[in-house]
């Protein structure tokens, strides 16, 4: 049975459905708020004020549009997506339309209420994350005093109310050693399913790399720990495990390929083929509130970019995994070679790759730095020398 | 955090003719009008099963064993019953493990 990953973690690519042109996912940010303010979040570091976000009636059409291109599943996340106090208008029209509603959410904000709502109302899964199962270090990396007490909680809730709970780990130096514990939490509050995530370095984790990056010891110990958990827990837990790029020997698939089966909204309502799509320089992306979403998906100049393969250089063009990974990352490969059509560093096919790579055994073993946290503002960009 | 909760430690489902099985509630099987194709939607997973999981799953309603889906295929396909019935409790087995199906 083919299996196809629907949000941003692709770690198997299994063949795409048969008519690949029909996107299957929508990752809905549907706001930058978030009381948290983790050093490794994947919004962009200049975040979207709440006075551009799209209103509920054009999140509704947005919605609407994306049940009748194809898409089977919606993850409803931002920031924190229940900052948005009309989140139940967008739920009901979701899963009016039926689509798989899938709420990524810190917690923090919920009352039992009104999860029940949302549950109510349709909601089909919830993912939770947390940031340790050590307390007072998992309240230090979000930066959220009671944080991780209150996600707890929440998640006796999502349990009470008979939803599924996928429980959310993103994994790096300053939580690596309680990885044991963490799977061992997840079987206890009876999560189906657990993602084991290292820190994808883009955005604010790229700006904290150094305080983050695990040894490459400390990173092998963990692929033991899993392989063993996945074993151990067959049929009690699933475990998705997301390796970090920068001891892999090939790129992942990001995104499952560009334009090929996921698509990503921002608050404002522009449509991007990944998140991290908008540090790319020269590209220009489609909005909501101009196109239609059938007509950005299909002829949208940022989602033909890179889809496919002809837009392809080698060593890739030739690359016999070239319909694999598709090249992996188009931000790092720009952020690292200046050209967002070359092979992604992490591939070790790159004439960059070993100097890459370098980074994170350097790294890794000096003191990490403080974290840059989360915020608005939070990363100055640096200004040009001069008057 | 971990010690206020003790729930019953969930157990591997291990699948043999005589188990009842289920969709659990958040697992959708659906014809995709668009695509011509059945799909099973899972949190953050759409499976795309073959004509004979499709078949089988249809049938997982909670009331019949294994063993009766086996008959039942048997019947409509003119098959032996004994290769159905491995052929199709170890697909099970694989989407218990998944958590696509539940008894």
């Amino acid at each position: 049975m083919n299996e196809i990953t629907t949000g941003t973690h692709v770690t198997d690519a299994e063949p795409a459905l048969a008519c690949a042109r029909a996107p299957v996912g929508l990752l809905a940010e549907l706001t930058h708020r978030c009381p948290l303010q983790c050093p490794y979040c994947s919004n962009p570091l200049e975040l979207e004020r709440s006075n551009v976000e799209l209103t509920t009636a054009e999140w509704q059409d947005v919605i609407r549009q994306a049940a009748a291109l194809g898409i089977l599943q919606i993850h409803l996340s931002g920031g924190e997506p229940t900052a948005r106090k009309d989140l139940e208008d967008i739920v009901k029209v979701a899963a009016e339309v039926g689509l798989y509603t899938n709420l990524i959410t810190a917690g923090v904000l919920l009352t039992k209420e009104r999860l029940k709502g949302l549950a109510d109302l349709g909601l089909d899964h919830v993912q939770l994350s947390i940031q340790d199962v050590d307390a007072a270090n998992a309240d230090r990396i979000a930066a959220y005093k009671g944080g991780a007490a209150k996600k707890h909680e929440v998640a006796g809730w999502v349990k009470e109310l008979g939803l599924p709970l996928t429980l959310n780990a993103p994994l790096h130096r300053q939580n690596i050693d309680s990885l044991e514990r963490i799977i061992e939490y997840a079987v206890e509050i009876g999560a189906g399913r657990l993602e084991v995530a290292h820190i994808q370095y883009y955005a604010w984790a790229l700006k904290n790399r150094a305080a983050l990056m695990p040894t490459r010891e400390a990173f092998m110990k963990t692929v033991d720990i899993v392989n063993r958990a996945k074993e151990r827990l067959k049929g009690i837990l699933v475990i998705d495990f997301v390796v970090p790029d920068y001891y892999a020997k090939f790129p992942k698939p990001c995104m499952g390929g560009w334009g090929r089966g996921v698509m990503n909204i921002t608050p404002s309502g522009r449509v991007l083929p990944c998140h991290a799509a908008e540090s790319l320089p020269g590209m220009s992306f489609d909005n909501v509130r101009d196109r239609k979403l059938a007509e950005i998906w299909l002829d949208g100049d940022a989602f033909n970019k890179f889809r496919g393969t002809d837009w392809m250089k080698e060593p890739c063009k030739s690359c016999s995994r070239r319909e694999i990974d598709f090249g992996g990352c188009r931000c790092q490969a720009f952020a690292l070679t200046g050209d967002a059509a070359n092979t992604d560093p992490a591939c070790s096919l790159s004439p960059l790759h070993d100097e890459w790579a370098k980074v994170a055994g350097l790294e890794s073993h000096e003191t990490p730095p403080d974290f840059i946290y989360r915020r608005v503002g939070g990363a100055k960009v640096v200004e040009p020398a001069g008057e | 955090m971990a010690e206020t909760v003790q729930p019953i430690r969930p157990t591997r489902l291990m699948v043999a003719e005589g188990s009842i099985l289920l969709l659990p509630r958040h697992i959708k099987l659906r014809h995709d009008a668009g695509r011509d194709a059945w799909v099973l939607l899972a949190p953050e997973r759409v499976f795309k099963p073959d004509d004979t999981a499709v078949e089988v799953l249809k049938l997982c309603d909670g009331k019949r064993t294994v063993g009766d889906i086996a008959s039942d295929l048997a019947e409509r396909f003119q098959a032996p019953r004994d290769v159905i019935l491995a052929d199709i409790v170890q697909m099970l087995q694989d989407l218990a493990d998944k958590g696509v199906v539940k008894s």
